[in-house]
Formats: structure tokens, sequence, C-alpha cells
């Protein structure tokens, strides 16, 4: 098995040597620059810009110049936020969104578990009815609005919860609710239709026939078998969640990495959009490694090839 | 039996012994790298609108960037509250009669924050730093009104020496102006010729906006930055006068709802900056008690492309800008108390009385349309309105496509909105139509504005080139009467918005602040929308 992992590992990096690669040239080629300001910048300064970030010369040139640096882990400067560089923004905004992703994280695990295993039982109930609607409510509204909502709520009309920032504990609790709800809805619908599948196999009724609890029957060998879809899921889920959400950091003021992806690429900051591509890549195929690990752990009929 | 029973009660410990350690392990976490610090409570909070680009005065260019700079390092002159000129780090100076000479003295008293002597050397080795092209300053052009100033900061001259400004001791700085610049003291207070501590410069690279290594002499000095966080001033002991607010948190909060919302629940003190004021709330807050507006220099225009059909004919240009109902605009659109504009200085320039150009009047706009041969808008060709696609951009936009078609029948106005940099990009290149676009002043000066105007200037991009006009600015400049400079570039403004109309000016904005005058004093509007924090106060709170 570790010569596998060892052997998924060593196949990431012509994966993000692609990524990284596609993204970069892909910024560089869309029209505007990173440099353009409403003032027209004298020709002379734009040149100097260009030398000083290695913009200047052929695409191909530049990609070469960067790659060079990537090569040496160094993922070059940002041009938005001048006299720091993409490593150092990683470095301090990547930590804040998975502090904030891991807290989501376990409360759409736990909360989306519980409810799809309720669903499940009260197979068709009223329980059922109203645990998918809140489920279909869940995935449906975006966060861009349910955010706003949950804001007006707890923290203006209640004043339980502080309406945005990041330094203290309480700061994080409305967010990582906002970001764990439709992560929540979805394991809860995944956990609710795989566990009605199983209950309907022949070694639960084995096992309902020898006397097991209803509960012994659910969590200690139904639920065994029915979790496997819900790793599947959540492996790519956990590493959109732990890299963060540019709608919930936004909106709550959070300074994590998630705005990066989206305003690198605006500002046409060709380091800084292939610098959060590529930890997000790397992230993407870890998780994947790691939910088919535990596969692999959890059920033993699945072979890791 | 019993073994069971214990293991039993083992294992009812499991759960919540497991849930405790996780507990424990994720509170360590979040405080070990989510960033947690227990930074001492300021005194004074201030939403500045977004996350700045750099802290290095000779760089940053943008507003939000310029405030906390100017909050950290100070020029030779300063504003006030009001933001009127004083004296900043010179204490004096004398300009020659022919307004070519400016003799500063640099106050005995000034420091750095470390405690060293501040001197005209300094000013004289920052400016050299700007002006030189590796610095890639984009505001190095304010120093081009020194003698050689363009030509080094172009590299056509390497020796520094032969450049307009001199320090022959070390508390005299000799400056020597290509022309009189009735502004220049007002360019002496902004941030781009602010001085800097080239020692730190040197030592620590491009780290040395850091908190911890940098020096400055405003102020205020930087203790903590933490990228889109927040940013944490304290007042500088070495600063030359007492300063009111000991300790100021920077939230860079760039979304309008979140600024709003952390004001309203008193989580911040200030908001400075209109874009973080949510638009659609401005009409409900206009009459609340926290809520400021004042004039602003900066103004909203159209601009023309005079090279592309038919905005070569005045005709058009002119039938366009009569038909728009700016009123329309303000009052349904941007609604923050916008006055419309007819002319594109904004009100507020001492001793300088704008023309009247060209105000709203559909009948005289369809008589020109006609005579310029599309009567009631047939015939028009197809043409694009380029706008950015942020903000009120594009409802801006469509009211104009709509008041076109309502007021001279032209229905064939299509709308292009860009991204923002694409949009830069397009106009740079007047790869348009016709643009809307805006103006901010750099300095309380008409020619601010009307110098973008002259033929083939860098932010001209309109195509539109006029001798007359280029001359007239030629002799504005040499002229040291105020009187006279302020007649001439009142009828070159009256060429570019009455007589020739490659422009048209839609609204003058309006700078929105929003907090409690029982909370804060020093802050009064002004028309360059400068507040200098070190003159900020707390009502009834001693220093």
């Amino acid at each position: 098995m570790n010569a596998i992992i060892i052997r998924r590992l060593i196949q990431a990096i012509p994966v993000l040597f692609i990524v990284v690669s596609l993204t970069f040239l892909l910024v560089r080629s869309a029209p505007g620059s990173p440099f353009s300001t409403e003032k027209k910048i004298p020709p002379e300064i734009i040149a100097e810009l260009e030398k000083q970030y290695d913009l200047n010369g052929t695409i191909l040139h530049q990609y070469r110049q960067y790659m060079g640096k990537v090569a040496h882990g160094d993922l070059g400067p940002s041009i938005r936020y001048l006299n720091r560089s993409v490593n150092e923004i990683i470095m301090q905004t990547l930590p804040v969104s998975m502090v904030l992703g891991s807290l989501a994280y376990v409360l759409a695990l736990f909360f989306g578990i519980t409810l799809g295993g309720l669903a499940a039982i009260r197979h068709n109930q009223l329980g059922d009815r109203f645990i998918m609607l809140l489920a279909l409510l869940g995935i449906s509204v975006p966060s861009f609005v349910l955010a706003p909502i949950m804001v007006m709520l707890f923290a203006i009309k209640l004043h339980l919860l502080p309406v945005a920032g990041w330094g203290s504990p309480d700061q994080i609790i409305l967010p990582a609710i906002c970001l764990s709800i439709p992560f929540t809805a979805a394991i809860a619908r995944l956990t609710r239709g795989s566990l009605l599948e199983v209950l309907k196999l022949d070694f639960i009724r084995t096992a309902r026939a020898k006397g097991l609890s209803e509960n012994t029957v659910l969590f200690r060998h139904a639920l065994k078998v029915a979790i496997l879809p819900i790793i599947g899921y959540s492996g790519p889920a956990a590493a959109g969640i732990l890299t963060g959400s540019i709608v919930i950091e936004t909106l709550f003021g959070i300074p994590g990495i998630g705005p990066f992806f989206v305003n690198s690429a605006l500002n046409r900051d060709p380091f800084m959009t292939s610098g959060v591509v590529l930890v997000f890549s790397s992230f993407l195929i870890l998780f994947n490694l790691l939910a088919d690990i535990l596969y692999f752990v959890v059920d033993r009929r699945v072979k890791m090839e | 039996m019993n073994t069971s029973l214990s293991s039993r009660r083992r294992r009812s410990l499991v759960l919540p012994v497991s849930i405790a350690g996780a507990a424990f392990l994720f509170i360590a976490f979040f405080y070990l790298f989510g960033g947690w610090t227990l930074s001492a409570p300021a005194d004074f909070i201030i939403c500045n609108g977004d996350e700045p680009q750099s802290l290095d005065p000779a760089i940053v260019t943008g507003q939000l960037e310029g405030r906390i700079c100017l909050a950290l390092f100070e020029g030779l002159t300063t504003r006030n509250a009001k933001g009127d000129i004083i004296p900043g780090m010179a204490e004096s100076w004398i300009i020659s009669p022919d307004g070519l000479t400016y003799t500063f003295t640099i106050r005995p008293e000034a420091k750095w924050s470390n405690g060293e002597k501040l001197t005209a050397y300094d000013f004289l080795n920052s400016w050299e730093r700007t002006l030189n092209p590796t610095t890639a300053s984009d505001y190095s052009y304010q120093l081009y009104y020194l003698v050689n100033g363009e030509a080094y900061g172009t590299g056509k001259l390497k020796d520094f020496s032969k450049v307009g400004v001199k320090a022959p001791d070390e508390h005299t700085l000799v400056v020597t102006l290509t022309h009189p610049t009735a502004y220049f003291l007002e360019l002496t207070s902004f941030q781009t010729l602010c001085p800097v501590h080239l020692a730190s410069v040197k030592k620590y690279g491009s780290n040395w906006i850091k908190p911890g290594k940098m020096i400055s002499n405003g102020p205020y000095v930087l203790k903590e930055w933490r990228l889109n966080d927040y940013i944490l001033v304290e007042a500088n002991p070495n600063y030359w006068r007492p300063v009111p607010i000991h300790r100021i948190k920077i939230l860079p909060t760039n979304n309008p709802t979140a600024c709003f919302n952390l004001f309203y629940s008193k989580k911040t003190d200030l908001i400075i900056d209109k874009t973080s004021i949510p638009p659609s709330l401005v009409p409900d807050l206009r009459d609340k008690p926290y809520f400021h507006a004042n004039p602003f220099g900066a103004t909203s225009f159209i601009r023309f492309n005079v090279k592309r059909k038919p905005f070569d004919d005045v005709r058009v240009r002119k039938a366009l800008a009569l038909a728009l109902d700016k009123k329309d605009i303000v009052e349904k659109i941007t609604r923050a108390g916008e006055p419309v504009a007819n002319n594109l200085v904004p009100p507020g320039s001492v001793g300088y009385t704008p023309p009247q150009g060209l105000s709203y009047n559909p009948d005289e706009a369809r008589r020109l349309l006609a005579e310029a041969g599309y009567p009631g808008g047939k015939g028009f060709p197809d043409v694009k309105l380029l706008y950015a696609g942020r903000g009120s951009g594009p409802q801006v936009a469509t009211e104009m496509q709509a008041l076109w078609r309502r007021e001279l029948g032209i229905t064939s106005i299509e709308l292009r909105g860009q991204e923002w940099k694409v949009y830069l990009n397009t106009q740079q290149l007047i790869d348009f139509d016709l643009c809307i676009s805006a103006w901010v002043g750099d300095y309380n000066d008409p020619q601010t504005f009307l110098d973008m105007f002259i033929t083939d200037g860098g932010n001209n991009l309109t195509g539109w080139g006029n001798r007359q006009y280029d001359e007239m600015l030629k002799t504005s400049e040499s002229i040291p009467d105020p009187a006279r400079r302020m007649n001439i570039l009142h009828d070159m403004e009256k060429i570019l918005v009455e007589d020739e109309v490659p422009i048209a000016p839609v609204y003058f904005y309006v700078g929105m602040s929003l907090y409690y005058p029982e909370k804060l004093g020093g802050f009064e509007p002004n028309f360059v929308d400068d507040h200098r924090w070190g003159e900020f106060y707390i009502p009834g709170k001693k220093p």
C-alpha cells in the first residue's frame, strides 16, 4: 500500500505542473495588464516594472522564468500587494481559511451524518420530509443570501454574535456555520440515500433477526457500509472547504485565502493566481488520496490500484 | 460482569474525553495558526475600504493607501483638518518673486521615529529615489515640475545633481521649478513627496515597510500589520507635535455590507471611504446624524472618440451631451446627492469660475442631431458605449442608453461593459466609440483636470486635440498672476465643454463618511477629501 501511495504522490507532480502552466499562460494571455491603472503610467516605468517582475520578453520566456522559480519553491512576488511574495501571502492566509474550514468541515460531517441518519430511520415520515426540505434549502440557497440573513438574525437583531471580523473565538461561529450548511445538506442527503439502500440488504435483516437493538444495527452495522459514498464526497469537499470561500470570507471580513482565487485573476496577478491554484490542486489531490486510503481501510473489498 | 461494567464505563468516558481533547487541539490550532493575536485595544477604529497595496509613500497611488501613508509619513507641508496647507517638516519657506524657486527650512525638531534627526538630505535622497526609474513609481511625474525632473525620471539624464533640488545644509532645501506652479505646496504635502528612511530601505529591501522595520516621520508609526485583517498604528513619540489619538486600528474590510454592519454594531468608529457604504442604503442614511457628505474633487464624464464616426462631428457630440438628463442619473441611480455637472472642474477651486457648459436641452439636441444628418436618430451608425462593469457603472450606462433613445430616437447604441482591468486597457488604447470615465483631482486646482486634454496627452484618450488649447495651457503655466491664470483656465475649459465637446460631464462625485460627531473631531469636509489622522481627536477626551 505504501508503494501505491508513493506512486500516487509522484503522479501528482506532472498534474500540478500542467495545472500551474495552464493557469500562468491563461492569465498572461488574458486582455488587460496587471500594471494598468486609471492614470497613464509613463512607458519607461511600465518597462521597469515588467523587468522587475520578470514579465518582459515573450510569454514563453516569462513562463520559463516563472517555472524556474516554482521549481525552487518560490511562487514569485505578488503584483497587487507590492513588497509581498506569494509564499508569504499564502502562509499568512491559508491557515486562517483552514481554521475556519476545519470547524465547518467537522460541523458538516457531524450534522450531515446525524440528520441523514435520522431521516433514513424515519423514512417517508414527517421528520424525514422536514430534514430533506432543510437539506434542499441548504443546497439551493446560495451563501451570499444565507450569510446576510444569519448576520441580520444572530448579530444585528439578537446581538448574540459579532457581525464580522477575525481575532476572537466568537467571530468564527457564524462564518463556520454559514460555510458548513451547503456541505451539511449534501452529506445529509447522501447519508440518507445510502442508508436506505443498505437497510434493505440481507445482513441488516440478519442483524435485526438476531435481536440487536435498532441503534446497534444502525450505527455498528449499517452506517459502516453506508458511509462509503460520504467518504467519496468528503475528499474533494475538504479541499474546497479548507481553501476558503470568497463569499463567506468577504462577507465576514475574514483574512483568509478565499478571495484571492477570484481577485488575483481580476487583478491579472499571474503569480498569485498560479499560486492559489497550485494550493487548491495540491489539496484536491491530497484529499482524494486520503479518501481513497480511507475507502481501503473501511471497505476491505476495495483494492488500492 | 465486573470487567464488562468497567469496560462500559470506560467506553462511556471515551466520547467526552475525545471531544474535550479535540476541542482543546482545535483551540490550540486556532491560536497558533489562525492569527488570533492579542493586540492591545485601539482607541479608534477606521474602516479604510480595502487592503493597501503597499505602504511605501513613493510607490502608492490609491487614496486608501495614501491615507495610511500620510499618517505614517509627512512631507515638507501638510494639511489641517479643513484641508488647508500648513507647515509640516518644513517650518517655513520663501518663494522667489518669479515663483520658480522655493527655499524650505526644515524644522530643527524634525526627527525620524527612531529618534534620528531628519534633515534636508533625507528629502533630497528620497526624491532621487522616487524619480529614479528603477523605483518604478507611478506618481514620479509629480516631481517633473522640478528642473530636469522629467529627464531624470525617464532615464534620459543620469546625473541627479542637475535636477532642481539642492540641500546646501541640513536645514535648507532649495527647489527650482520649470514654471511657476501655484499648487506646488499642495504637492509637497502629498505622499509621493514624503521622505523615506533610506538606511532601512537599503537594509531591508522590499521588507522595509513591515512592522518593526519601518522607520517613519509622520504622526504615527506602524505597529502591526496582518494582510486583509488589520493594521495597527501608534502615535509617534518623536513627532514634532502631540497627536491626540494614541492608537488607531485600520480595518481593510472591502465589503460595503460588512463595513456598514461593523459600524452599525459599533465595532468601528469611522467609515472613511465612500466605497465602503452600501449604495442602496445611501438614500436612507442621508438624514442620519452619522452620515456626512462633502463635495469632492472628482467628476464623472463621457469621453467621445472624435476619430470615429459619427463623433468626429461636433454637432453629434453636442447633441448627445445636451440630451443627457443628468438629474435623472443622479436621482435614480447614484443617489448620494451628487451635483449635476455641466463642466469638468468640480466646484471648490479657489478663485476659479467655471464656464456654463451644456445643460439639459433636448430641443436643441434634436435640432443639432438633425443638422448633422440624423433626424430623429435615423441612420445613426451602430456605436458601443464602453463602461466598467463594477459599482453603478452598468446602471448608469443603461440609463444613458435609454435617455438617448428617449430624447434623440437613437436606437443603435449598444452597451459594452468590461471587467475593470480590461476596461482600463480598452480606454488606454482609445478602442471605443464613447466611454464612461471619471477623474479624481490630485490637488485643488483646475489644472489637474484641464491638462489631461492637451493634444496627445497620456490621459486625453479622446483623440481630440486643439493647438490653441495647448498654447493656452503653456501660457497659463508661465503667468505668476493667479487671477489672470484662472481666466485662461476658464477659457480653456470653455473650449472643452462648450465649443468642441470631446467630453460630456455628467456629475460631480461626493465624498461620504460615517461617524458620530460626538465620537470624532478634527474631521472636516474638504475638497480634496484629504483627512489627516494626526488632526483627529475624540471630543471630551484629553490626549
